[in-house]
């Protein structure tokens, strides 16, 4: 079964730094994916990569069997993709309800709209109690809770979420985690770039390890969970083959 | 005797973050003192809050018996203590050589008359034999702090830094920063995006400046790299110190492989009060 | 005190016109992070377009309210798609310098077609008047108050109601994001432009129809209006915009009270310095955080720069003093010795702008202190102009550093304002300082050139001193440029954070930059005025500003050999070809345009 996005021989640069030697990783329908890795890894720029905001100069980036490098982020976002960007980026200006309906920017269907702002209020109670204020005042959190409820108004196949847990007390990491997971069941397939490895390992269905730039490991998560290399190529090591 | 530099305490908050938390450590004369941890724990701030390119909000930080926390970065510089930057700061525009030159900034006496900006511009203009034999002393010390990185560098003495690869970059932060002659230099991430070879080089060069007896402070995420060369080493999590002392003794830690793995229990829940 | 409403009426309604202005400025920082300075360009365009309605197809005035606003809205897109995007991605420098190039070649254009001369608006209004207080309020008053009203109400209303105005929004706080909600940015770009030029033309046929005139040179001051505006409210922020017109608007109209007409822009300025030095980010702009990463905002583009052999360079010089031997035509002499004395200026402009990285926009202003200095002391008090000179480059460097210092810690586009508005205040304290500078009648009789005795009159004596004069000044820059200060100001252009952290003061080395180059504009200014023999406040204004730095872009930001042929290629060809006189100011702004867009590093590459 093709998978639902696929990455294929990726190679990037910032100017005369390459970022990824030859990417590869593909993302099964309906399963949550984990890239995982440490600093200066090459993690983030693999999600710049996939939303469009960066260039590869080598490779293909096929979603739902298309291909999708080279177009703009828009254009990939109305194909059926959605975002959780780093650092949550919610518009801080904005009402909790225009956030969400910033979410759903893309589609045409208002009735679609409408049912998926219930859906999303019912699956997110603490987002529901706030809608008018202003998102810029809620805590991280809540804004983490925000930013995935404003991906889901999407109504989109595939989320990118980039490291969902960062900067989360243990409290509403265990929350987002629920959520993921809940949202996986739902239908919605997960791509998730995270640095805590042994709480991605907790939900994830596959995973891929990254240093440098190269994937190093790669396996269903349950077996990665418990292979002592992942210590290697999060501590700086060498990871042996 | 006390340590060439004390922190106390230090703390700093952005909005509702704390991300230094009443921080305390110390580095003594001629130590390699890392800090290691995990992203957004708090290192690179304090960086900023001892070279005096942030405030922080209370505590002390001591160079040699000094408080310093108030001074500005110029200042903070010309006491001797030098950094550098997480991602790399060189200055694009300007040559290899040039690069060091600024480095030595502080050590101009001749060029730099202590009647003021426009005294300086005359000497800079007229160009007495003083500045002269000034400035071509700064190039030779220039080019023996180049020569510590083999032929990466000299070479390309007059080349603009936006041209180096990044290794190169991150190596002429060095040298830039070693101009300075620093009581005590500060290292931030020097090796990262690096790939081994590179590393070990760099691994190698810090490795003499230590044995030459240069204090050194070192952010890192190598951690066999900081095991080997750091005399302490402190971790941090969170804006807070988790763990200090002998590498052996942190090394196995396992609040600090936790601290980079990430916390595995999922934690029961709490009462809503809480938050 | 009846009169004090009178003032607040006619400030609440020049307030009403400055934020329709100043709105559009607002939004178009909000999502593209640019200065627009091409704004008052298109606020002239609306207000010849609704006067040629008017006058030729004599619409009813909602009507041309309509097509002017549609006329602009088409000109607002097709300055962003054409001008301004194909530069994203470059340094945050480069859509500034081109809005700039647009606003020459826009505002002569309109010349060209309208004739300079300024034209009545026909209103058609009636002649009532109701009494209020002890002053009273007439239609047009009205009619502006509505306008402004409606106009900010639909624009809520847009904003807070349509898809695309959320769009905006989002796009303005976060760009980013935004995109990643699938929001076309670009086409969001375009329609902020839009709406943005749409109100900035109603703006300038309202004006026009308040002070019944329009003239081609109404655009500058509208520009810098609106910027004033929009600092004082907090740069980007829509309703800050609003407050901070209304702010200027009573301001004005109190100063106009107190001290005179002539007095009205000098307080705008002055408003505009208080807060750029107390409260960059205006009363509703954020606090800032420190910047993280090194600011690329001010230098335009790196490259290498083209090393010219020394013996090839001697030659030239030579051959350029040998010249009059050659060529006796008076005109060509005086023709290059305009060139010499602007290379001073484009000289002093690049160490500033271009080694430093200090984008100034206020170089007319060196100018016009060494030239009133000089020609003050030569005519009031009979100094020679031997004497006169050097001192007046002095007074140049040094007030020149002082009105600049409080601006040190702006970064980027600030600076650029800061520079601008400070050139323009020099300009209006000269016009209002009569008893000291002889105001708007200027200095007459301002004696000859002459050293020891003997005056310095023949075209071929005044084209040898300017040229010893540049050749002097240019091997001095490249002393200091070659010396530590050199590699220090670059340094501090380059990255101020890392230049601080190896112990560079930055403030008193940006000081010695702008004295150095003050010199140099000063006693370009002074040798000037002796040439002229005459000289006002109009003299050296800030077009010639904005001159000097494109013959520097046009050499080499930073290059002392391209900024000498930057100034003898701007002032030169055009004459040259004299047919292109009256096209002066069109082609510069072409010049521009193309510089920024395919070849930032110059002719001679930057240094």
């Amino acid at each position: 079964m093709t998978p639902l996005l696929a990455l294929d021989g990726i190679d990037t640069f910032y100017g005369p730094v390459q970022a990824h030697f030859g990417l590869s990783l593909s993302v099964g329908a309906g399963r949550i994916v984990c890239l995982l890795g440490g600093n200066a890894s090459g993690k983030s720029t693999t999600m710049k990569v996939i939303l469009g905001l960066v260039s590869p100069r080598a490779g293909e980036v096929r979603f739902d069997g298309a291909r999708i490098d080279g177009l703009p982020t828009h254009r990939i976002i109305r194909l059926g993709v959605g975002s959780v960007p780093e650092a949550r980026r919610i518009f801080p200006v904005m009402s909790v309800r225009e956030n969400l309906f910033m979410g759903a920017y893309a589609r045409d269907d208002r009735a679609g709209v409408k049912q998926d702002f219930d859906r999303v209020l019912a699956l997110f109670p603490r987002v529901a109690g706030r809608l008018e204020q202003q998102a810029g005042t809620l805590s991280g959190g809540e804004q983490q809770m925000l930013a995935m409820a404003r991906a889901l108004m999407g109504r989109p196949k595939l989320i990118l979420m980039d490291e969902p847990t960062m900067g989360l007390s243990p409290l509403w990491v265990d929350r987002v985690l629920e959520l993921i997971a809940t949202i996986n069941k739902q239908g919605t397939t997960i791509f998730m770039v995270e640095q805590n490895a042994n709480l991605a390992l907790q939900i994830a269905h596959d995973a891929y390890v990254l240093q440098t730039g190269r994937i190093v490991l790669e396996g269903p998560a349950e077996k990665l969970r418990i292979d002592p290399r992942i210590r290697d190529a999060y501590l700086g090591g060498a990871v042996a083959a | 005797m006390a340590a060439l530099l004390q922190v106390r305490a230090l703390t700093r908050r952005f909005g509702g973050v704390t991300a230094v938390d009443a921080l305390d450590f110390e580095v003594a004369e001629g130590e390699l003192v890392s800090l290691i941890g995990p992203n957004g724990a708090g290192k690179t701030t304090t960086f900023n809050l001892v070279s005096g390119l942030d405030r922080a909000a209370s505590g002390e930080v001591l160079f040699d018996g000094r408080r310093i926390e108030r001074l500005a970065a110029e200042k903070i510089a010309a006491l001797r203590i030098a950094r550098t930057f997480q991602h790399g700061r060189v200055f694009a525009n300007l040559s290899v050589l040039d690069n060091v030159l600024i480095g030595a900034h502080t050590r101009l006496k001749a060029a730099r008359p202590k009647l003021g900006p426009i005294a300086e511009l005359l000497v800079a203009l007229v160009g007495p034999r003083g500045v002269r034999e000034e400035q071509a002393q700064l190039v030779e010390d220039a080019k023996a702090i180049l020569a510590r990185f083999g032929d990466r560098l000299t070479p390309r003495l007059d080349h603009p830094a936006y041209s180096l690869s990044y290794a190169n970059r991150r190596r002429l932060e060095i040298a830039r920063a070693l101009a300075l002659r620093p009581r005590l230099l500060m290292l931030d991430e020097p090796t990262a995006g690096m790939n081994p070879t590179e590393t070990a080089e760099m691994e190698a060069i810090i490795g003499d400046l230590k044995r030459s007896g240069l204090t050194i402070l070192l952010i890192e995420h190598k951690l066999d790299m900081v095991m080997r060369l750091s005399d302490r080493v402190y971790v941090l999590d969170d804006g807070k110190r988790i763990a200090a002392g002998r590498p052996a003794e942190v090394r196995d830690d396992p609040a600090v492989i936790e601290a980079y793995l990430g916390h595995s229990r999922i934690g029961e829940t709490r009462a809503e009060a809480a938050e | 005190m009846g009169s004090f409403l009178d003032y607040t009426v006619n400030g609440l309604v020049i307030g009403d016109v400055y934020a329709l202005l100043a709105v559009g400025l607002a939004l178009i920082f909000g999502v593209a992070n640019l200065v627009n300075f091409a704004h008052g360009s298109v606020y002239t365009i609306g207000a010849y377009v609704g006067w040629a309605a008017i006058t030729y197809l004599h619409t009813p005035f909602p009507v041309t309210l309509a097509i002017v606003a549609l006329a602009c809205a088409a000109l607002g897109a097709l300055i962003e798609r054409l001008a301004l995007r194909p530069l994203q991605g470059r340094a945050r420098i480069a859509p500034l310098l081109a809005t700039i190039g647009l606003s020459f070649v826009l505002d002569q254009l309109v010349q060209l077609v309208c004739s300079p001369n300024p034209r009545a608006v026909p209103a058609e209004l009636p002649d009532w008047r109701i009494p209020i207080g002890g002053g009273s309020i007439g239609p047009m008053d009205l009619l502006i108050a509505f306008v402004s009203l409606t106009s900010a109400g639909l624009l809520y209303g847009f904003l807070r109601f349509t898809k695309l105005g959320y769009a905006v929004r989002a796009t303005a706080q976060d760009r980013e994001a935004a995109r990643q909600m699938g929001v076309n940015v670009d086409a969001v770009n375009s329609a902020v432009f839009a709406i943005a030029s749409a109100l900035g033309g109603i703006s300038g046929l309202l004006v026009g129809m308040y002070y019944n005139h329009i003239d081609p040179g109404m655009s500058f001051q509208a520009t810098l209006k609106g910027v004033v505006a929009v600092v004082i409210g907090g740069i980007g922020n829509v309703p800050g915009a609003i407050v901070g017109s209304l702010i200027l608007g009573l301001t004005e109209s109190y100063g106009i009270a107190l001290f005179g007409t002539t007095y009205r822009n000098l307080f705008a300025f002055a408003l505009l310095i208080l807060f750029l030095v107390l409260l960059p980010n205006g009363l509703f702009g954020g606090r800032k955080v420190i910047d993280a990463e090194p600011l690329t905002g001010s230098f335009i583009a790196p490259s290498r720069a083209l090393k010219l052999p020394a013996p090839l360079i001697a030659a030239l010089t030579v051959a350029a003093f040998a010249l009059p031997f050659f060529a006796t035509s008076p005109y060509l002499l005086q023709v290059l010795t305009n060139a010499w004395l602007a290379a001073l200026v484009a000289l002093s402009l690049t160490l500033v702008s271009g080694t430093a990285g200090q984008m100034s926009f206020g170089q007319a202003a060196l100018m016009a202190i060494g030239a009133y200095a000089s020609a003050l002391l030569a005519t009031d008090y009979g100094v020679s102009p031997l004497l006169s000179v050097p001192v007046a480059g002095l007074a140049a460097a040094l007030i020149g550093t002082a009105l600049v210092f409080p601006a040190f810690r702006l970064r980027g586009h600030y600076i650029a304002i800061a520079t601008l508005a400070i050139g323009e205040i020099v300009g209006l304290v000269i016009l209002n300082w009569e008893s000291f500078t002889h105001g708007a009648l200027g200095v007459t009789g301002i004696p000859p050139l002459s050293a020891f005795g003997y005056e310095v009159t023949s075209a071929r004596a005044v084209y040898w001193l300017c040229l010893a004069l540049l050749v002097a000044f240019a091997l001095l820059q490249m002393r200091l440029i070659n010396s530590h200060i050199g590699r220090t100001l670059k340094a501090l252009r380059d990255d101020e954070v890392a230049a601080r952290s190896h112990g560079v003061e930055i403030s008193r080395y940006k000081a010695i930059a702008f004295g150095f180059a003050g010199f140099g504009a000063g006693v370009s200014g002074a040798i000037s005025a002796h040439l002229f023999s005459y000289l006002n406040n109009q003299t050296f204004d800030s077009q010639l500003s904005l001159l000097a730095v494109t013959m520097a872009i046009l050499g080499g930001m930073g290059n002392i050999l391209g900024a000498i042929l930057g100034a003898v290629v701007l002032v030169g060809l055009p004459e040259a070809f004299r047919f292109a006189a009256e096209y002066r100011i069109l082609i510069y702004g072409v010049v521009l345009l193309l510089l920024v867009r395919f070849r930032p590093q110059g002719l001679l590459g930057t240094v």
